[in-house]
C-alpha cells in the first residue's frame, strides 16, 4: 500500500518521471555497449588488416548505397556447415575498419564475408549485370548500371580524411594520394598504378571491370568484393590465444 | 481588437520565423554549392518548407491580429486538433504507400524480374523505403496524432504554442520526405531502421527536441492531478528514442555539401550499438509508443476503466528497464563477445513476463464488456492487436534463444515474427486508434461503415496468417536445408537451391500482402466517406462515439 502511494511522486511531477525514465533506460545500454571499448579481447589480434585502398572504400559505399547487406550478411558463424560453405567464422578484426558494419541480418543471398577470390572478376561483373544468366535460380536484382556509371573521384580524399577522423589508420600520404590511387588500382601498367603499389604493397591492381577504356563503379564494387575475408593470414592466427 | 499583443509577433512566432529564415539561408547555399544531386534537391525541400512555412506564420498572424487562441471556451478546453488531423490523415496515407511498397518488394522476391535492373527500384533500395515507411512514416505520425490528442484530453488542457504543434508534426513529415526519396536516389547510411543519412538525422533531432516540448510542456499545464498511465507510455518512447537515435547516428559527414558521412563506431562496436538502437526501435517506438495507445483507445471504446493501474505501474517500469537490454540477441554466434549476446537473451527471456503483464492488462480491460467484440469491430480489431501482440512477445524471448536463434537467425522466420508484430499488434492497434479518432476528430456521430470494418478486419487478418505462416515454413524449411548434409558427410543443398525452395512461399506471402493492402484501402474508404459524409454529432462530441450503450 505504502509503495503504490510512494510510484505517486512519479504520477505528479513530470520533471520526476522524465528523470526517473533517463537513468532506468541507460542502464542496460551502458552495461552492454561500453565494456567493449576497453576489453581488450573484443577486437582479437591478427596479421594482416589494413585499410580499404580507395577503390575498394569507394566500392564498399556503394555496397552500402545498394543496400546489399539487406540480402547479404558478412559474418560467418561458428557452425559446422557454415564453416564448410563460408570458410573460418568471421573474426571482430575483420570488420574494425568498416564504417558502418555491414554484418546484416538476413540471407536472401549467400554470406559475403570471405567472397574474395571465390569467383573471377569477370564472374562478378556479369552476375551483377545479369545475375540469372549465371545462376539461373537466382532472385538478385541486376545492376547493369554499375558498368555505366564513371566512378566519381571528387569526394575521395575527404572521404578518407574523414575515416582517419572516424579511427582508420590511413597514413597521410595515402589521404594525399587518394584521388591518383583511386584510379590507379584499376588501370594496370600505369604510372599510377605504380605510384599506388608502393603506397599499398599488400593491394592488387587489376582491371577489375573488364573495360579498359573507363574506370566505373563497376571496378569499384569488384574491387571490394574480392578483397572481402581475404585479409587475415589464417595460417598464422592464434585461436586459443584469441578464445574469449 | 484591443489586445496589446495587437501589432507585435509573439516570441514564439519570432522565433520560430528566425530560425525558418536562417535555415532557408543555409538550405539555399548549400544547395547552390553542392556538386551532389541529391543533396541540392534535399536542400531545396528544405528551403522550400522554411520558406513556407515563415510566410504562413506572418499571414495567419496578420490574419488573426496576433491573438493567442483561448485555452478555453465555454468552460471546456479548447483542443488544438488541427495537427492531430494532419498526423491521422498522413499516417492513412504513409499507411497505404508503406504496404503498397512492401507488396512490391514481396513481388519482386517471387519475380525478381520486377526489379527492373534499374538503379530507383531494385530490392535494396525500396526495402528501407518500405520499413521506414511502414514504422517512421505511418508508424511515426500515429504515434505523433494520438499522443497529441491523448495528452490533451487526459490533461484536460490545450497543447502549448501556435505554432510549435505544427512545427513538430509538419517537420516531422519533412523528416520522412527526406529519408524516403533519399532511399530512392542512393543515398543511406545502410543500418538497419537507422538508414537516413546525417543531416536527415540533424533535423529529425531538431524535431524531435521540440517534440518533447511540447509534450513536457501539455504536462506541465495540465489540469489533473494525475499524469496518466498513457502519457508515461508516451513520454518514455519520446524520451529513449531520442537517446537511441543520436547516439546511433553520431557521425562525420565527408562535407557538408556532401549526402554521404561515415559512422563514427566501428564493426563489432557499431553492430552492439545498432543492435541496441535497433531492437528499441521496437521497443520504444513500436511497442511503448502503441502500448499508450493501448491505455487510451482500448478502455474509451470499451467504456471500461484499465483493468489493474498496479499492473500498469509494474508493467511500466519493468518494460523500459528490461527492453533496453534485449539488443545483443540479434548478435548471437556472430564476431561480439558472448557475454554480451548472452546477457541480451537472458534479459529478452525476462521480457516476456511484463510484456505479457501488459498484454493482460489490456485484454482484461474487456472485462464486463466481451460481448461488445461481437458487436463493434473497431474494439475487435484492437483487442486480436493485443492478441498478436502477446504472440510475437512469446515468439521474441523463443528466437532469442540461443539454440532457436542458430536456426532462424538470417532465415525468413525473422521476417514472419517481424510481421506478426508489425502488421499484427501495431497495424491493428493503429487502425482501431485510426477509426476511433477520426470520428472523434471530425465530430461525427460514428464511422461511415461498420461493415466496411469487418470487410477490413477480416482480409487483413487472413493476410497475416498467410504471411506469417508462410515464412514459419520458408524461414524453418531453409535453416534446416542450410544445415543438412547427405550420407557422404558432404553439405546437400547448394545455397541456390534453398532459394529455389522458397519460390511457393514468397508468392503466398505477396497474396497475404495483397490482403492486407486491400483492407487497408477498403480503410482509407471508409474514413474518407467518414469525414465527408458522416452524420454529424450534435453539440460536443462524446468522446466514446458510435458504440451502442453496453447493456
Amino acid at each position: 500500500m505504502s509503495l503504490w502511494k510512494k510510484h505517486e511522486v512519479f504520477e505528479k511531477n513530470s520533471f520526476v518521471l522524465l528523470v526517473g525514465i533517463l537513468v532506468v533506460v541507460a542502464i542496460g545500454g551502458l552495461v552492454e555497449i561500453a565494456p567493449l571499448f576497453y576489453l581488450k579481447s573484443t577486437i582479437e589480434k591478427t596479421e594482416g588488416m589494413r585499410p580499404y585502398t580507395p577503390l575498394e572504400l569507394t566500392g564498399r559505399d556503394i555496397y552500402v548505397r545498394e543496400g546489399c547487406y539487406l540480402c547479404h550478411s558478412q559474418m560467418i558463424r561458428p557452425m559446422r556447415d557454415e564453416l564448410a560453405r563460408y570458410g573460418n567464422y568471421s573474426l571482430a578484426a575483420e570488420s574494425m575498419y568498416d564504417h558502418p558494419f555491414q554484418w546484416g541480418s538476413k540471407r536472401t543471398g549467400p554470406d559475403l564475408a570471405r567472397v574474395g577470390g571465390k569467383y573471377s572478376d569477370a564472374w562478378h561483373v556479369e552476375h551483377l549485370v545479369d545475375p540469372r544468366s549465371l545462376v539461373p535460380a537466382s532472385i538478385m536484382p541486376g545492376y547493369p548500371f554499375l558498368a555505366e556509371n564513371r566512378l566519381n573521384t571528387r569526394d575521395i580524399q575527404s572521404a578518407l580524411t574523414v575515416n582517419t577522423i572516424v579511427g582508420v589508420p590511413y597514413t597521410d600520404e595515402q589521404v594525399e594520394n587518394a584521388r591518383t590511387d583511386l584510379l590507379g588500382q584499376a588501370m594496370p601498367d600505369s604510372d599510377a598504378a605504380y605510384a599506388f603499389e608502393e603506397r599499398w604493397p599488400s593491394a592488387t591492381v587489376r582491371d577489375f571491370d573488364g573495360n579498359p577504356k573507363e574506370v566505373t563503379e563497376m571496378d569499384a564494387l569488384v574491387a571490394y568484393l574480392q578483397v572481402l575475408g581475404t585479409m587475415v593470414d589464417f595460417s598464422i592466427y592464434d585461436d586459443k590465444a584469441n578464445s574469449r | 481588437m484591443a489586445h496589446k499583443k495587437t501589432g507585435l509577433v509573439s516570441l514564439e512566432e519570432g522565433g520560430f520565423a528566425i530560425f525558418l529564415v536562417l535555415l532557408a539561408f543555409v538550405c539555399i547555399i548549400v544547395a547552390g554549392k553542392t556538386f551532389d544531386q541529391v543533396m541540392a534537391f534535399h536542400a531545396g525541400i528544405g528551403a522550400l518548407f522554411a520558406a513556407v512555412s515563415v510566410f504562413l506564420i506572418f499571414k495567419n498572424f496578420f490574419d488573426d491580429g496576433g491573438e493567442p487562441f483561448p485555452a478555453e471556451i465555454d468552460g471546456k478546453p479548447n483542443y488544438n486538433m488541427g495537427p492531430v488531423k494532419f498526423g491521422a490523415v498522413a499516417a492513412m496515407f504513409w499507411g497505404l504507400a508503406g504496404f503498397t511498397v512492401g507488396l512490391i518488394i514481396a513481388l519482386q522476391l517471387a519475380w525478381p524480374a520486377l526489379n527492373f535492373d534499374l538503379p530507383w527500384t531494385n530490392f535494396g533500395r525500396l526495402r528501407p523505403l518500405h520499413t521506414s515507411a511502414v514504422i517512421f512514416a505511418f508508424g511515426g505520425n500515429v504515434l505523433l496524432a494520438t499522443s497529441m490528442y491523448v495528452v490533451q484530453r487526459t490533461c484536460r488542457v490545450r497543447m502549448p504554442g501556435k505554432i510549435l504543434p505544427w512545427f513538430v508534426i509538419l517537420g516531422y513529415n519533412v523528416f520522412i520526405v527526406l529519408a524516403g526519396t533519399g532511399y530512392l536516389l542512393g543515398v543511406t547510411q545502410s543500418k538497419e531502421y537507422a538508414e537516413p543519412e546525417w543531416y536527415a538525422d540533424l533535423w529529425l533531432t531538431i524535431v524531435w527536441v521540440f517534440y518533447l516540448l511540447l509534450f513536457l510542456g501539455t504536462l506541465w499545464k495540465r489540469k489533473e492531478p494525475h499524469i496518466y498511465v498513457a502519457n508515461w507510455f508516451y513520454l518514455a518512447f519520446i524520451v529513449t528514442i531520442a537517446m537511441l537515435h543520436i547516439i546511433n547516428n553520431l557521425t562525420v559527414p565527408v562535407s557538408i555539401y556532401s549526402t554521404k558521412s561515415y559512422i563514427v563506431w566501428a564493426g563489432v562496436q557499431d553492430a552492439m550499438v545498432q543492435w541496441w538502437y535497433g531492437h528499441n526501435a521496437v521497443g520504444f517506438f513500436l511497442t511503448a509508443g502503441f502500448l499508450a495507445i493501448m491505455y487510451y483507445f482500448i478502455p474509451k471504446r470499451a467504456d471500461r476503466p484499465v483493468y489493474s493501474y498496479r499492473l500498469s505501474i509494474i508493467h511500466f517500469w519493468a518494460l523500459i528497464f528490461l527492453y533496453i537490454w534485449a539488443g545483443p540477441h540479434h548478435l548471437h554466434y556472430t564476431a561480439l563477445p558472448q557475454w554480451a549476446s548472452t546477457l541480451g537473451a537472458t534479459f529478452s527471456i525476462i521480457l516476456w513476463m511484463p510484456s505479457w503483464g501488459g498484454m493482460i492488462n489490456g485484454l482484461m480491460t474487456l472485462s464486463g464488456a466481451w460481448d461488445k467484440l461481437r458487436t463493434d469491430p473497431v474494439l475487435r480489431m484492437m483487442v486480436v492487436s493485443v492478441a498478436f501482440y502477446g504472440m510475437s512477445t512469446f515468439e521474441g524471448p523463443l528466437m532469442s534463444l540461443r539454440s532457436v536463434n542458430s536456426l532462424s537467425h538470417y532465415t525468413d522466420w525473422t521476417i514472419g515474427h517481424v510481421h506478426s508484430g508489425a502488421l499484427g499488434w501495431v497495424g491493428y492497434i493503429s487502425f482501431g486508434a485510426l477509426y476511433c479518432l477520426i470520428p472523434w476528430l471530425w465530430n461525427k456521430k460514428q464511422l461511415y461503415s461498420l461493415k466496411l470494418v469487418d470487410w477490413h478486419f477480416w482480409l487483413s487478418t487472413i493476410g497475416i496468417v498467410l504471411y506469417i505462416t508462410a515464412m514459419w515454413v520458408s524461414g524453418i524449411m531453409q535453416g534446416l536445408m542450410w544445415r543438412a548434409y547427405d550420407s557422404l558427410g558432404f553439405l546437400e543443398y547448394s545455397f541456390v537451391e534453398t532459394v529455389e525452395a522458397m519460390h511457393p512461399f514468397y508468392i503466398i506471402r505477396a497474396l497475404g500482402g495483397a490482403l492486407f493492402v486491400l483492407g487497408a484501402v477498403i480503410m482509407a474508404y471508409n474514413l474518407w466517406m467518414t469525414v465527408r459524409h458522416g452524420e454529424a454529432e450534435e453539440a460536443e462530441a462524446t468522446p466514446v462515439g458510435s458504440l451502442a450503450p453496453a447493456e
